[in-house]
């Protein structure tokens, strides 16, 4: 056992290192995690598009992709090492993730080779923003209970219905879209799926307000919406194959919260006066803190156990599913630990101070634990797929879509 | 990066599971909780045969002369199966306070016989029903004579020395005790577990030889204590997974109101959230192993939190397979109790679940370690 990179490792890693310590700038203590979340911000956007733009340019962007669209080929291990190189940097985050880590995928493994071409270098580059096109008003967990329609209209498909939660659908150029292309068959087997231009006619994007104030995600509105044919990705009817791919990356892979941590709650309780007692000789505040620190370490280890897998060149083992559920809940409980902490005066709000992190540690998590697959979701694939557990009786089997129960 | 085992280990570990299931180390369990017996001789003796008790004596002693990796593939395959077997005490606790702070002497004299089987040893700690410190040891070692007694000894029947935590002056002193002389009486406690045994152990002025620098004894014991919780984290997440696994068949096999009870959700989520500790455990015990096998500065924090993980999924599990289990849980007849009780004893053999907290948050302010 031990922590080492191999050679090839090192050096890859080294190589990671030199280029970023010359293209960006190392976090440090005082860099202020929390000011970096305000996704639909126009100097994030600028900033983010710069910085991945310089990324592709030196060939950084998308390393696991072949080289004709921008990648080096890098192994699944080397992709690792550049993200936790990457991590240690302060550069801006929260626009490209969605469309690389979720539309990248399904456009390389169904698009053809000329649509390949054509859309997988600028998407990078950071010239064009992808987002993800899946839950309605009416499916959100069961994002096969959607409803948006398409008809096919010749070498066209016109799309009529409702997207909702859309990430960055305002400042994006495509999507990745599932639709309902016949009705009459079961809620699975009815769906296609496509890629779209966000500039399309027809197309409306209403921002939603969220709950953290700030405007990430939105409302999709599809009026006649013409998409071309040659934009399906899969044959018609296997909408649902090809979503799955996705949702299966996005609901298992979906990596740690990023906020505050054992370390920031373990820092702030000594430092904490209260009437002159530290909140660290608080024996509750010491056992919370123990356990937060026992996750927090259980999700870096296993993640090296994944690792470990990887660099030996052997498939990991599903233990990297429990991520988003403990990081998610962790972060809420220390967002409260550290609001707490300020008593009565917890709830204020300085954009300047540092506190600041917890607060919105406890705002994102709220949505972290719903985004990307909910905590009973994941509890539910942990127990199917990993664990074997005989799937819910289900109220909508053998079903033609039309008749299941909808509760409006 | 190697967070795992090597496939020689693997494959040792692979043979362990196949000894205990061919020998059937959960129905030897059964036997010794139906008994009054607390171990099983048979058992053991193959053991020792095996050599396990020598995996980390060096060969110059008899020993097999490998590391702590090979110990913790063979304690998750014992935790797995529930060997009711000294060997946590002998090998853990003793056999390790022997090789880190045994004089030559005293490694020559002991270590082939622990090897042999000749030597079962223990490790006697606690006095009173409160946690034991540096302040509260009175036991007392004078001119080589132990007097007092020491509660919860596990094994001490069986073995045939103790290491004995003393108070010695003005410090605290490990010496060795030899359990078979008359001036030291014996008797069995009442405890949760059937499957084990603790005992009261009284020293009448009985002879006892220091073992290691007589005024760090306290901070030897520490040392000792973080060997063992990895060791221990290792028995743990392997009874955490063996009662996964008997919840898991049982929830797929146990039908109401017409459908596998494994088909609830809330059975479902309870099966995640177990899967879910132990996989926290085992990276944490992972990460244990390799403080441990490299002697790394991080062990005091790094035994700390694969021990609270392992104690808290061991916990769980054993609780929650019960609970899956319905009535038939709460009987003698099926093997839930087996691992509940083990789960117990597991935890308060080396202290309970907030003293691991607090030793967890003792090491992170001295060692301001981070993630
Ligand atoms: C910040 C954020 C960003 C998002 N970005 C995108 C995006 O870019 N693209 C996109 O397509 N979607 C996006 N989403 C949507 C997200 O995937 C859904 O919100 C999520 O899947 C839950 O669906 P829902 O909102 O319809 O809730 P529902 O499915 O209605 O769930 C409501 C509650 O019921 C529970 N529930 C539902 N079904 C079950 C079940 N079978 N068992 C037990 N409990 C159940 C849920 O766990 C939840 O607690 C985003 C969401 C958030 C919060």
């Amino acid at each position: 056992m031990d922590f080492n990179d191999t050679p090839q490792e090192a050096e890859f890693r080294a190589k990671c290192r030199a280029w970023l310590e010359d293209n960006a700038e190392l976090k440090t203590k005082k860099t202020n995690s929390a000011k970096n979340m305000n996704v639909g911000n126009k100097s994030l956007l600028e900033a983010a598009a710069e910085w991945q733009k310089k990324k592709y340019d030196a060939g950084w962007a998308m390393i696991h992709w072949p080289k004709e669209f921008g990648g080096i080929g890098a192994t699944p291990i080397e992709r690792i090492i550049w993200a936790q190189e990457e991590s240690k940097f302060n550069v801006p985050k929260g626009v490209y993730e969605i469309g690389l880590g979720m539309a990248g995928p399904v456009m390389m493994e169904y698009a053809t080779d000329e649509q390949k071409e054509r859309y997988l270098p600028p998407m990078a580059e950071g010239k064009e923003i992808w987002c993800q096109l899946f839950s309605e008003p009416s499916a959100g967990s069961d994002v096969a209970g959607l409803r948006s329609k398409a008809v096919q209209d010749g070498e066209n498909w016109i799309v009529n219905g409702q997207k909702v939660w859309t990430s960055g659908a305002h400042f994006s150029d495509f999507g990745i879209l599932v639709v309902r292309h016949d009705p009459s068959l079961e809620k699975h087997k009815g769906l296609t799926f496509f890629f779209v231009n966000m500039k399309s006619p027809g197309i409306e994007v209403k921002p939603i307000k969220q709950l953290t104030g700030g405007s990430s995600f939105n409302e999709v509105y599809f009026n006649d919406v013409v998409i071309p044919d040659s934009q399906r990705l899969g044959e018609i009817g296997d909408g649902w194959k090809v979503a799955i791919t996705t949702l299966m990356n996005e609901r298992l892979a979906v990596g740690d919260a990023d906020g505050v941590d054992a370390n920031e709650a373990f820092e702030l309780a000594k430092k904490h006066d209260k009437d002159g007692e530290q909140l660290i000789d608080n024996n509750a505040v010491r056992e919370s803190i123990a356990d937060w620190y026992c996750e927090a370490s259980g999700l870096k280890n296993t993640k090296l156990r994944t690792m470990s897998a990887l660099s030996r060149g052997d498939t990991p083992g599903p233990e990297a599913s429990i991520t988003k559920i403990v990081s998610a809940n962790k972060l809420q409980a220390i967002g409260n630990f550290g609001m707490d902490s300020s008593d009565m005066s917890g709830m204020l709000m300085d954009e300047e101070s540092d506190f600041i992190k917890f607060q919105m540690a406890w705002m994102g998590a709220a949505g972290l634990r719903i985004a990307g697959g909910t905590d009973e979701i994941l509890k539910n694939i942990i127990a199917e797929r990993v664990l074997g557990l005989p799937q819910e009786a289900r109220a909508d089997k053998g079903l033609a879509f039309k008749d299941i129960p909808s509760g409006s | 990066m190697n967070l795992d085992f090597s496939d020689d280990q693997k494959l040792l570990q692979e043979e362990a599971k196949k000894f205990l299931t061919k020998e059937d180390a959960l129905k030897i369990n059964r036997a010794v909780m139906d008994s009054d017996k607390t171990y099983d001789q048979d058992l053991w003796n193959k053991i020792v045969e095996l050599g396990w008790t020598g995996i980390r004596i060096p060969e110059e002693y008899q020993g097999l002369g490998l590391s702590h990796l090979e110990l913790c593939v063979i304690a998750e395959e014992l935790g797995r199966q529930l060997a009711p077997v000294p060997f946590s005490s002998s090998v853990y606790l003793f056999t390790e306070t022997l090789i880190e702070f045994g004089s030559e002497e005293q490694k020559q004299s002991i270590l082939p016989k622990l090897v042999t089987g000749d030597v079962i040893g223990t490790l006697a700690i606690a006095e009173t029903n409160s946690a034991p410190t540096i302040n509260n040891i009175s036991v007392e070692l004078k001119d080589g004579k132990l007097s007092g007694t020491k509660i919860a000894v596990p094994d001490a029947e069986v073995a045939t020395h103790a290491v004995v935590v003393a108070k010695n002056g003005d410090s605290v002193s490990l010496c060795v005790a030899d359990l078979n002389s008359d001036d030291v009486d014996i008797s069995v406690q009442r405890n949760i577990d059937e499957s084990r045994g603790y005992y009261s152990v009284s020293f009448n002025d009985a002879n006892a030889e220091i073992i290691g620098d007589e005024e760090s004894g306290w901070s030897n014991l520490e040392k000792i204590m973080d060997h063992a919780a990895v060791l221990f984290s290792f028995e743990q997440i392997g009874g955490a997974q063996a009662s996964l696994d008997m919840a898991n068949t049982y929830a797929k096999e146990r039908y109401a109101f017409g459908r596998p009870i494994g088909s609830f959700q809330s059975m479902k989520h309870k099966l995640a959230d177990m899967y879910v500790a132990l996989t926290l455990a085992k990276s944490n015990s992972f990460y244990g192993a390799w403080a441990l096998s490299s002697n790394a500065a991080e062990l005091p924090t790094a035994a700390a939190t694969a021990r609270v993980s392992a104690t808290k999924a061991f916990q769980l599990c054993s609780q929650e397979n019960i609970q899956t289990h319905g009535g038939n849980g709460f009987t003698w007849e099926y093997d839930c109790h087996m691992f509940y009780k083990r789960s117990k004893v597991l935890s308060l053999n080396l202290g309970s679940l907030p003293s691991w907290r607090e030793k967890l948050i003792k090491s992170l302010e001295q060692a301001n370690i981070k993630l």
